[in-house]
């Protein structure tokens, strides 16, 4: 009974712990920013692993989105005859909602998992502590600029899915149902709004890339330096960080759209 | 990967972003109407019903999006909608100009359509168009049409 007991307890200190230690690795990680300034080579090259790399992904799913879409949209609005409306199912759900999620998801598992395996790997073989005994701040040196480059690529890469997926649209709804392209962009841009629609994604966008970027680093420095730990958090890593997108999704939509 | 082949490959990710950026802001929302808002004048207009008009609908004269719904309210005074629109400089409309709500197919968007006077004044800025035609309530139109075929029925 008190083994049962002394378990819940232990388990809870365990959880605010971490809450406690991500939240200080935040702030450290956020004072170390400023170096990355005087190193921008440094940010450039995991520009390059996290946004760059993840670029085909983002293409391939946000066009097939797209496309999926707008099919489905004929599908249910022919039947009212409202078939000039796919572009604005289509668009207005990417731009509102797809976009700035998928990307945070496929962020997640494609740039978020890498960045946690490779800082762990990082600390198991203690490249980490090796830094600290050279004198050089692994944080400013191997967190700040990782952590940079993830909050920069998202909205990048959220705005090439919402462009890609919007094309797909296009593709199908001008070149396989038949539709006038016309209406196809008149409707967008008498309907969708620049700051309620576009921008509101934008900065969800941006939000989600902070936030996932923030558990696959923290998950990474703090990961148990085995390998059987390095797994755990790589998975940990995707989990709560899709898991993170979606619910903050509904605070956020709820926040900005005003119900 | 060299410095600089790495640099010219994040270059192209970001201007492949920014072109995204600027495709989704002209082409697929209304920013470039953004672009003449100095030039715009304001007008009203009080309908009995507008029906599913909406903030942002299309106010277009003879088939041409001349400009936009700015603002809906009800007037309690003498209990109508209140209906502003924004109108773009470049287009003038006579006084005795009519605006009646409209909607685009059968079940489609509803829209203002002006209908030009004969008035050798223009509106200007805060102007008023005193002829007005409310909205087609499909409703109201089915059950007139139902009252009529019934009434034929009792003639038979």
């Amino acid at each position: 009974m008190f083994n049962w007991l002394q378990s819940i307890g232990h388990r809870t200190f365990d959880r605010f712990s971490r809450v406690g230690r991500g939240s200080l690795f935040l702030w450290q990680c956020l004072l170390s920013l400023t170096y990355v300034f005087t190193k921008p080579i440094l940010l450039i090259r995991q520009l390059y692993s996290v946004g760059v790399q993840t670029l085909l992904i983002i293409l391939v799913a946000g066009l097939f989105v797209g496309m999926v879409l707008a099919l489905q949209a004929y599908i249910v609005l022919v039947d009212f005859g409202a078939e000039e409306s796919i572009s604005l199912m289509v668009s207005l759900s990417i731009l509102r909602e797809l976009g700035p999620v998928f990307t945070g998801l496929l962020f997640a598992g494609r740039a978020g998992s890498a960045l946690t395996a490779e800082i762990g790997l990082m600390k198991s073989t203690e490249q980490l502590s090796g830094m600290e005994m050279m004198a050089v701040n692994p944080m400013k040196y191997i967190i700040a600029p990782r952590f940079l480059a993830g909050v920069i690529s998202v909205p990048l890469l959220t705005a090439i899915f919402m462009a890609v997926a919007v094309l797909g649209g296009y593709f199908v709804a001008i070149e396989m149902l038949g539709q006038y392209e016309g209406v196809f962009w008149s409707q967008l841009q008498i309907k969708v709004d620049f700051y309620e629609d576009l921008m509101n994604g934008m900065i969800k966008s941006l939000v989600f890339g902070f936030v996932v970027v923030w558990i696959a680093v923290f998950e990474g420095y703090d990961c148990v330096p085995t390998s059987e730990g390095l797994g755990q958090a790589t998975t940990r890593t995707v989990v709560h960080g899709s898991l993170a997108v979606l619910g903050l999704d509904f605070l956020l939509t709820a926040l900005m759209f005003n119900v | 990967m060299n410095t600089r082949n790495l640099e010219i490959t994040v270059g192209a990710f970001v201007v492949l972003a920014i072109l995204a950026m600027v495709m989704l802001s002209l082409k697929v929302s209304n920013l470039a109407s953004y672009g003449a808002q100095g030039n715009v004048y304001e007008i009203q207009a009080q309908f009995e019903n507008i029906g599913g008009l909406k903030v942002r609908s299309p106010v277009s004269a003879g088939g041409v999006r001349v400009g936009k719904v700015a603002d809906i309210s009800y007037n309690n005074e003498q209990f109508t909608a209140v209906v502003t629109m924004q109108l773009e400089g470049a287009y003038k409309f006579p006084l005795d100009t009519s605006a009646s709500i409209l909607t685009a197919g059968l079940l489609g968007e509803q829209y203002v359509g002006l209908e030009p006077g004969g008035d050798e004044e223009y509106l200007v800025q805060g102007g008023e168009i005193e002829l007005t035609q409310s909205a087609l309530v499909l409703e109201r139109v089915i059950g007139q049409f139902l009252f009529s075929k019934a009434q034929e029925k009792q003639g038979e």
